[in-house]
């Protein structure tokens, strides 16, 4: 029985360890994965997901432990190595040449020669057979988010691969290609490919995976059948205690008119890789969150520049606040007149990293020490006047900080979050704007955000939520609309709209079927 | 293979350590190197690390070529914070001493040193307006500022050869390219000391140093000027978070540090030289990125690098003087111990790791 098992397994992991510097990425980390399972791995960002399937493909060497293939131990010293022992990797982020073909950039990657001719057959065959509908002629940066992705899987497939691993496949994908996603990778497996799926999405864990294995903070403590367990069960072990929920009041009766409105809003973009905005109308109140959904590069960060003031709009009369034409206004102007943006890089964008919070805090406030100060106050204006603001920022906002005013870097993804938040909403201000306001936080402090979100709201003030996260923009929202190209869809109301609409919408009016049937 | 991984905190041992190894790693190599090219490595070395140092009047000289690289370094110092590469700095220090220098000969008979303040401003205005070239191509069109600065140096040496050559020869020159005197007033005089007298080339040029660091350090570190700088070399998107403006901020930068290339063209020329000639700079300009960076680009860093390039570019003088030793054997020298100081403050920021498997 035993030996019967032993065969089965297709991969073993035992006592990974990894370091960086002090930080401890992976500790006695133990895995197993048999031959055509779906397993997937589940933690909250920085549990040591990345880093584990980075040092099974061998892009990051452990620092002891040791890896079987098939009951033999391998040393997987680069990634080469990996895909000689059939283990492929789709990544997160592309790893394609945006100017190349889809054939060129999977005759890159490939480890054996092969004809020109011969390849293109070859990708119209997998392509085929497994549903992947994929123009091999085509341009990559012609293509969706989407195929971009079965590019990437297509290339792994030409290896014939034993283990498949997928590094949060359906962050960036409409509902409909997520359907079509888990249609092929469970077909994949239950042709012998075995499939390590990292996500911190659980009910797609619940739904695709036969077993997870869950890590938190370096160490894999637990790893259970998938089919038996539940969201909060998964989601109470991955955070290490009870999470709490949402509290949204419907007292929806304080309605103070209309506080930003957008009017026949557009902007042609500026750079090569941007997105133009075309003919935006949209209008919130005070008292209402507005959800705007959208896949990521498809105007996101361009609208979150002209609502904020970053770019400045074309005409005066494009944006209004309470009324009054702010189109001109720049971001210091409009951060006066009561309009926040909280932006989605939390550093470099929101932050400076290698300054201190005080310096971070000044990095907004400095407009504010040049009132009543004398000549030579004004002249020093620096950022040791915002030493009493930040100590408040971090104690109201329960920032914990390693030491007291430590540098930006020094603290963790939702701690930063929380400060950034907490630096935004002291001012008071009329309406909020924030991008991907939970991305990357874990689940504990995104509960918390979302909360500051809803409790802005009910006291009455107007909200703008721009983000990929489908589930928190129906949690959250009163009115919903899609971004897509650069286009904002009409606005329905949260009640009217349901989230298969929402994903037609994102994929801008199932443009991706369409494209299946032309590559046919 | 190597890895470098960056250290949590700068490390304080290697923050002492590491200069005192580059400089008894650079003397290793330079005794190897004097040793096989038939020079006494120990001749050389003296000259080169403590002749400098011999004579008070010696010292003072480090000084007075120190001048000039501090000044361009602060300037540049500016640039380099904001992630804006100046790399004229030759060019816009040749022009300030250009058009101060044209001022001067204006008035060939005044004896009032409000003539040299006049100069000082001038020659400022100088220098802000060749980098005024490169500032504008890159804040209206995103011309590359490494280039165009650059390219302008030549463009500035060949222009000054040209005038000294032609509109402001002195007919009294039997030839050579080279202007009138400057007049009395446009002169920086050397200090003379009560008892002492002066101490070499020592002028009152340094005062201007003396001024411009800690007012510097107060700009850098107390206004909301040196903030925006620092935030813009830091996080250019977070600069603009801020509202702070990259044209603004690129602009007055290039200003700025053109502006000191030129101050210092004219100090240098005014107490040193006291005329135009086709050569006014001898590379300071260069020679002050280095001064810069080795400085961490911090005013008192670059006070210190200065007076270190200054030693050891004295002290290669003597070399040549006293031993015949050819310009680019101690050119090399100089380049090792660039090399070490530069590793050792690697080493302050980073761990290295050696592994011989693959």
């Amino acid at each position: 029985m035993s030996n019967t098992k032993e065969l089965d397994i297709l991969l073993e992991a035992n006592k990974i360890n990894k370091k960086f510097g002090n930080f401890t990425a992976n500790k006695d980390i133990d895995i197993s994965i048999l031959k055509g399972e779906i397993h997937a791995l589940l933690g909250e960002n920085g549990a040591g997901k990345s880093t584990l399937v980075k040092i099974l493909y061998g892009i990051l060497k452990p620092e002891s432990g040791t890896i079987k293939i098939n009951n033999e131990e391998i040393t997987i010293s680069s990634p080469n190595v990996a895909r000689k022992n059939g283990i492929g990797m789709v990544f997160q982020h592309f790893s394609l040449f945006p100017a190349l073909t889809v054939a060129e950039n999977i005759l890159i990657a490939l480890d054996q020669k092969i004809k020109f001719k011969d390849l293109i057959l070859r990708i119209k065959e997998l392509s085929t057979e497994w549903e992947l509908f994929i123009d091999p002629l085509k341009i990559v940066s012609e293509l969706s988010v989407g195929e971009q992705q079965r590019v990437e899987i297509i290339r792994c497939l030409m290896q014939n691969p034993k283990l498949l691993i997928m590094d949060e496949p359906t962050s960036v994908l409409t509902p409909q290609e997520i359907e079509n996603l888990f249609k092929i990778l469970k077909r994949l497996a239950s042709s012998g490919c075995s499939i390590l799926y990292i996500s911190h999405k659980l009910e797609e864990i619940i739904e695709l995976a036969n077993k997870v294995t869950i890590l938190k903070s370096g160490k894999s403590i637990a790893t259970i059948d998938a089919k038996n367990t539940t969201t909060k069960y998964l989601a109470e072990t991955m955070v290490g205690k009870e999470i709490t929920t949402l509290k949204k009041v419907q007292s929806k009766n304080l309605s103070k008119g209309i506080a930003l409105e957008i009017r026949n809003l557009n902007k042609a973009n500026t750079s090569d890789f941007g997105i133009s905005l075309t003919n935006i109308n949209v209008t919130v109140n005070y008292g209402e969150i507005l959800g705007i959904a959208g896949i990521a590069g498809n105007g996101q960060t361009e609208l979150m520049e002209i609502l904020s003031g970053e770019t400045i709009c074309d005409k005066e009369d494009q944006i209004f606040l309470d009324g009054v034409p702010i189109g001109f206004e720049d971001i210091t102007k409009r951060r006066k007149l009561g309009i926040e943006t909280i932006p989605e890089e939390r550093t470099l964008h929101a932050t400076v990293p290698n300054l201190k919070i005080n310096e971070n805090t000044f990095l907004t406030y400095f407009p504010k020490y040049n009132q009543n100060r004398s000549f030579i106050g004004k002249i020093l204006n620096n950022p040791e006047n915002s030493l009493v603001e930040s100590e408040q920022i971090i104690k109201e906002n329960d920032v914990r900080c390693p030491e007291p005013n430590p540098m930006a870097s020094q603290l963790s993804g939702g701690n930063l979050q929380k400060f950034i938040l907490g630096r935004s909403l002291a001012n008071n201000p009329k309406v909020a704007i924030f991008s991907q306001p939970t991305w990357g936080v874990d689940i504990g402090a995104a509960t918390t955000i979302r909360q500051k979100l809803l409790n802005l709201s009910q006291t009455g003030k107007a909200v703008i939520l721009i983000s990929q996260d489908l589930e928190e923009i129906f949690q959250l929202s009163d009115k919903i609309a899609v971004l897509n190209n650069g286009n904002l869809s009409e606005v329905l109301s949260a009640n009217d709209i349901s989230a298969a609409n929402v994903g037609l919408l994102m994929g801008g009016n199932s443009k991706s079927q369409n494209d299946q049937e032309e590559s046919k | 293979m190597i890895t470098f991984t960056p250290r949590d905190k700068v490390s304080n041992y290697w923050t002492l350590i590491g200069p005192i190894l580059s400089i008894i790693l650079t003397v290793i190599f330079g005794l190897l190197i004097f040793t096989f090219l038939g020079f006494d490595p120990a001749e050389t070395l003296y000259q080169i690390f403590i002749s400098p140092f011999s004579r008070i009047d010696r010292v003072s000289d480090i000084f007075v070529k120190a001048c000039p690289l501090i000044i361009v370094g602060i300037g540049l110092m500016f640039c380099f914070k904001a992630n804006v590469w100046n790399i004229g700095a030759e060019g816009q220090f040749i022009m300030g001493t250009l058009l101060a220098g044209a001022f001067a000969l204006l008035f060939p008979n005044v004896e009032t040193k409000l003539l040299i303040i006049c100069m000082l401003f001038i020659g400022f205005i100088g220098g802000a307006l060749w980098a005024f070239i490169p500032a504008i191509l890159k804040t209206r069109l995103n011309v590359n500022e490494i280039l165009v600065s650059l390219m302008l140096v030549y463009v500035a040496m060949l222009f000054i050869d040209f005038i000294v050559r032609g509109p402001l020869r002195d007919p009294m020159s039997f030839g050579f390219p080279l202007s009138k005197p400057y007049p009395e007033g446009a002169l920086i005089n050397k200090i003379s000391f009560p008892g002492i007298g002066y101490l070499g080339q020592l002028h009152y040029g340094i005062l201007f140093i003396i001024f411009l660091i800690p007012l510097t350090w107060i700009f850098i570190n107390k206004t909301l000027g040196g903030f925006k700088i620092n935030v813009l070399g830091s996080a250019p998107k977070a600069a603009r978070f801020a509202g702070f403006s990259k044209d603004k901020i690129t602009m007055t930068v290039l200003l700025l540090s053109g502006g000191l290339a030129g101050v210092a063209g004219v100090i240098e020329v005014s107490a040193n030289i006291g005329q135009l000639q086709p050569e006014v700079s001898f590379g300071y300009g260069f020679t002050a990125i280095i001064v810069a960076f080795l400085g961490r680009l911090s005013p008192v860093g670059i006070l210190f690098a200065g007076v270190i390039i200054a030693t050891v570019k004295l002290g290669a003088d003597n070399a040549q003087m006293t031993m015949g030793i050819p310009k680019v054997v101690t050119g090399l020298f100089e380049g090792i111990l660039l090399f070490f100081l530069l590793t050792g403050e690697t080493l302050q920021k980073y761990k290295i790791k050696w592994s011989w498997n693959k």
